[in-house]
Parts: structure tokens; sequence; C-alpha cells
């Protein structure tokens, strides 16, 4: 059953040829064979998984209804909340948080009988590109465990990539679901802002966030959005229109497919392997009967330098609320008031004026819980948006950011006038090695060059497989369309599947390990 | 334009943060590469554009007002560090 897409999988469930308990214990064989190279996972729910795969079994013997998903194993990336268990987003801050409620998404995978298998890792608040600002352990890339799997979405692509579920969730705020997706070798996809519902996603960037599927194939990545698409009163940027069904239409071909090509994309800081593959997977479209034309995004210059005002502008306000008064961790109460008291016994008897600036209790109190709850990158990130946000500056950064994002969007509309869907490479090159930009945040920043632009703009995008690096790295192509057209996405990425073969190969991780 | 290190110790008393000396010290060199960066934006004529808070613009939003079940108190406050079953209980607000 191992190597089969969900697609297929859901087809044996069907007929009879397997029940979910045994295609849950084959997927946590797998998890135990290979996590402990990869880590995608933070914790795996063994017990409930088989509890609800048992449930499952007797409801389709029963001849009850089921759900979409009856009985496939799906992962969830740990920034959803899950009710009265836990949810961390992989920080210290919330490493023992156990949320009061269902995530809109979480609900909506429960009601379509899926098997919940685990929670998966990520960068901290999703707040990075390679999932090692997770407070608990990096994830590997299961193409070589040297290398980072991207992120944030990290621990979902990369169980994914390793065969140890068929199905993830993730969220996408400036590439988080499409990088690791290119990194990793499947398929991502991050849906038009506000086709899922964002409640119960905790917040990084509220107006870029944005849940969406992690799967091998498009035609899978199209099960799951069926599933996590629609509208959702209790968020009010969801969009209320109507969800095609995604699955049943993903296989048709799209005919007269205008191809855009971004010239901006092909410049320098690309890997020339990277631009080798994307060229060719353009010739394939080319051989499917699409029309190549070039378009300009003018602005796509500015995207990162846009992306990271904004960014973390939202990020600082969104995380003002982790106070170790509400919930999450607190600094030890009695340590930090010895350590004020301290602080104010010398200040006095140097007569210093700082006196008066010493911190209140409760202000020390929100800085040391802080100081220690959180990790280098998000701090960064938070120092970053109270500056920008900070009297004086707002103009110069936030405001400006702001209208650039327009320009941004008014460059997708003028080019989505002439073509239906634009392609292009989702990352400047494949997977880097752990370590190697963790203490350069600005290289970090513009290996999300191709991504950022598509949450900037609203838009949705996908990535799918199109081809390996000499080292035998995965190499991504992106599809970006206007917004609300996943299926265009899907269809124009399934079509590409139909006619290669990138998105079965599997990392040779699996033959390697006993 | 970088950011001297006295700045970035004022934003983060704003942000609520408490750096350690080494941790400013990095911290004003990274902001100050990122901020530099940013200088790129200033070369944009945005003198006729508005700015865009949201790419899909979704206008009044509204709902009955209508009472709903919610989260019980004891649900709301089940992950406080600290409270006596009411109330969240902090350190002293002002002063000592």
């Amino acid at each position: 059953m191992i190597g089969l897409t969900a697609t297929e999988l859901l087809a044996r469930l069907q007929s009879g040829q397997c029940t979910s308990v045994e295609l849950t214990e084959a997927f946590l064989q797998q998890i135990d064979r290979y996590d402990g190279h990869v880590r995608a996972f933070l914790r795996v729910d063994r017990q409930a998984a088989l509890q609800q795969a048992r449930a499952i079994d007797r409801k389709r013997q029963a001849g009850q209804p089921l759900g979409k998903l009856a009985g496939l194993p799906v992962a969830v990336k740990d920034v959803l909340a899950t009710q009265d268990d836990l949810t961390t987003c992989a920080s210290r801050m919330l490493a023992n948080f156990r949320a009061p409620y269902d995530a809109a998404v979480v609900a909506q995978l429960k009601a379509a009988d899926a098997v919940l298998l685990g929670r998966t890792n990520m960068d901290e608040f999703a707040m990075g590109g390679s999932t090692e600002n997770s407070a608990f352990h990096p994830t590997r890339n299961p193409w070589d465990l040297q290398r980072i799997p991207g992120g944030s979405s990290g621990g979902s692509a990369a169980c994914v990539a390793a065969s140890m579920v068929p199905l993830a969730v993730g969220s996408d705020t400036g590439g988080s679901i499409r990088q690791p997706a290119g990194l990793c070798g499947i398929t991502g996809l991050k849906p038009t802002y506000g086709r899922v519902s964002r409640f119960g996603l905790v917040a990084f960037a509220s107006s870029l966030d944005q849940v969406g599927p992690l799967a091998q194939t498009a035609e899978d990545a199209a099960l799951l959005l069926e599933v996590l698409a629609g509208h959702d009163p209790r968020d009010a940027t969801s969009l209320n229109r109507p969800v095609p069904p995604y699955h049943a239409l993903v296989r048709q071909p799209l005919q007269g497919l205008r191809l855009g090509l971004v010239r901006e994309h092909f410049a320098e800081g690309l890997d020339a392997q990277v631009e080798a593959a994307v060229r060719e997977a353009i010739r394939v479209y080319e051989s499917l009967g699409a029309t190549v034309k070039w378009v300009s995004l003018p602005h796509s210059k500015y995207a990162v330098a846009t992306y990271y005002i904004i960014a973390p502008c939202e990020a600082s306000s969104n995380l003002a609320r982790y106070d170790g008064a509400h919930y999450g961790y607190r600094t030890d109460q009695a340590a930090m008031l010895a350590e004020l008291s301290a602080e104010q016994k010398e200040l006095k008897k140097a007569g210093s004026p700082a006196l008066d600036d010493l911190d209140s209790p409760l202000v020390r109190l929100y800085r040391r819980t802080r100081a220690a709850g959180f990790g280098p990158e998000v701090k960064r990130r938070i120092m970053l948006g109270t500056y920008a946000l900070s009297a004086g500056y707002y103009d110069a950064y936030y405001l400006k950011a702001l209208k650039v994002r327009r320009l941004i969007r008014e460059d997708f509309d003028r080019a989505f006038e002439q073509v239906d869907l634009i392609a292009g490479p989702v990352a400047p090159a494949p997977a880097f090695k752990l370590g190697e930009k963790i203490d350069d945040p600005l290289s970090m920043y513009l290996f999300d060059l191709y991504t950022v632009s598509t949450n900037l703009a609203g838009i949705g995008g996908i990535s799918i497989p199109c081809g390996f690096s000499s080292g035998g790295l995965p190499i991504g192509l992106q599809l970006q369309a206007p917004p609300l057209e996943e299926e265009r996405l899907l269809r124009g990425a399934c079509m590409f599947q139909q006619a290669t073969d990138w998105h079965t190969r599997r990392p040779g991780l699996l033959a390697a390990v006993p | 334009m970088a950011i001297s290190r006295a700045e970035v110790e004022k934003v983060s008393l704003l942000a609520r943060l408490l750096l350690s000396p080494e941790e400013l010290d990095r911290i004003t060199v990274q902001m100050g590469q990122v901020l530099d960066y940013m200088q790129l934006l200033g070369e944009v004529d945005t003198s006729r554009v508005e700015p865009m808070a949201h790419a899909v613009p979704v206008c009044d939003v509204l709902r009955e007002d209508a009472v709903r079940p919610s989260l019980t108190p004891q649900q709301a406050m089940a992950n406080a560090p600290s409270s006596d079953g009411e109330c969240y209980l902090v350190p002293a607000v002002l002063g000592f």
C-alpha cells in the first residue's frame, strides 16, 4: 500500500481491498522506520489514530454514509488548533498549550472521516523557510538528511515525501507550503486568500496566512483541498463562493492553455540547474498544446522587501498576545521579582536616574516570558515589525509597503489579461544544508523571492516536481493563477503529471534504511 | 541606513522583549542589514497609489446579533499560568 497515491488508497478502501486500520498500521510502521531519521513529526497519535480508523471501518461495514477522506491518514501542521490536544507551533511559548476548540479545517477533516495521524514540525510560529527554527528539533530532507526540507511546513512536506503519510495539511504565509513541497519533491498548493478558513489557525501575518494541502500528486491535492475549502462565518475574510468538485475535475487537461513566463524570474540569482529544469517543464507544456508568452511583473524585485515589512508588522501585532498571563509559557515569577529588586537596589545605591525607567513587575514579567518563550527568528521578526510600526517610521515602512503591495497585485492582474497561468521556479536553488543560512537572515529571506508575491497578491499557487539537480535533489515548478482559480491550477498541474513521472520518484532513504 | 544599538534597545522595550547584550549586538547588525535592503522600496513612485491592506476585499461582513454558545470561563482559563478560577493573576502593574 505504501507508495500508492491517496486517490488509489481511497479506491482500495472503498472497494474493500484494505481497511483503514490496515492502512493506518502500515503508515505507522513507515513512521517507526524512517521518522527517527527525518523527524517530520512532533507527535504521532498512534492510539487515537487507530481508534479513529476502527470507527471508520465499522461505519463502512454498517453501510453508513462516509466522508470524502474516509479512512485515509492525514498529518496536520502543529499550527492548527485541535480541541483538548496540544497545539505548539513548535514554540516553547505554547509547549503545553491545549486548544479549547478545533480549527475549522481540523473539524472539516474529522467530518470527512480522515484519520489524524499526528502533528508535523515547522518553523516556530511558521516563521522561516527551513524548519530549523523549530524549538524542539529540526526536520531533515528525506532526499538528503544533511539538508533542510524547506519550511515553514517542512514537517508536512517531509512526511509525505518519505511516504509516512499520504496527505498533509500546511499553512503558507510567504511560500511555506510551496517551497518545502518543491524542495522535497512533492505537490503543495497555497489557495487564494479566503478560500480556506483561518479560524483556529494560529495567526502569524493575518492578511497573508492561508491553509492548504500537501500531497504526492495534484490529484491528491485536489482531493484534500475539496475538504479544506469553503466559507466559514467565523473567519470574516473567508470567501462565500461555491467549492468546485476539484477531485472530479482535476484529470481534465486545460485546452488552449496560455502559459506565462515572467522575464524577471529568469534573472540573476537563479541556479542554472533549476532554470534548466523549469525550461524543460515549459517545453513539456508546449508539447501538450500550451502556448507560451513572456510577461512582465515589473514590481517583482520589490516583493521580498515588501513582504519582510508587512509580515513582521502583522506578526509583531499578532504575537503581542503571548504575555505570560492568559495562556502559554510564563517565566519563574519569584526569580523575576528577585532580579528586579536587585536591579532596583543597585540603581538606588548608585543614585542613577535610570531608576525611573526600571520595568514595573508586570512589564518585566512580559519581557522575561517572551525572551525565554520565543526563539531567535521570532524575536527578530517581532523586533523588525515593532520598529517598522513605531512612531516616525510607520509611513516610511509599513504604509510604503502596503502601497507597493497594490502595485505587485496590479502587475499580476495585467499579466492575467494575457495568460491563464504563470509558470516559473518555486525556489532559486535546491535544498541547502542545515546551518548554512541560520546566521544570515537576509540571505534566508531572499530565498523566498519567487513565492512571497503570491501571498502579497492574495492569489493561488501550486508547486509540483519538475526534475532533479545533479546531486539528486528535487526541483519544483510553481504555477500561479488568478484569484479563486484553484481548479485551473490543479488541472494545469495534473496535465503535467500525466505527461511526466517526476512526482512518482521517491527518496533513496526508503531503500537505504532497513 | 543602519540602526543604533540604543534604538534596538528601545524597540525591545516596545516589543516587550528582554534581550541579552549579545542578542542586542547581533540583532543590531542583522536589523541593520535587513533595513538597508528595505531602502530598495524608496525607488518606487507610490505618490498616487492607495495602500492595499487586504488582497481580496470583503466588505460589510455582518452577522445576526444573537446569543450563541461560547467557551465557559473554565475552558477559557484552562491554559492560564496563574488564575484564581475567575481572574488571571499577574504581578503588580505599577511600582512594586
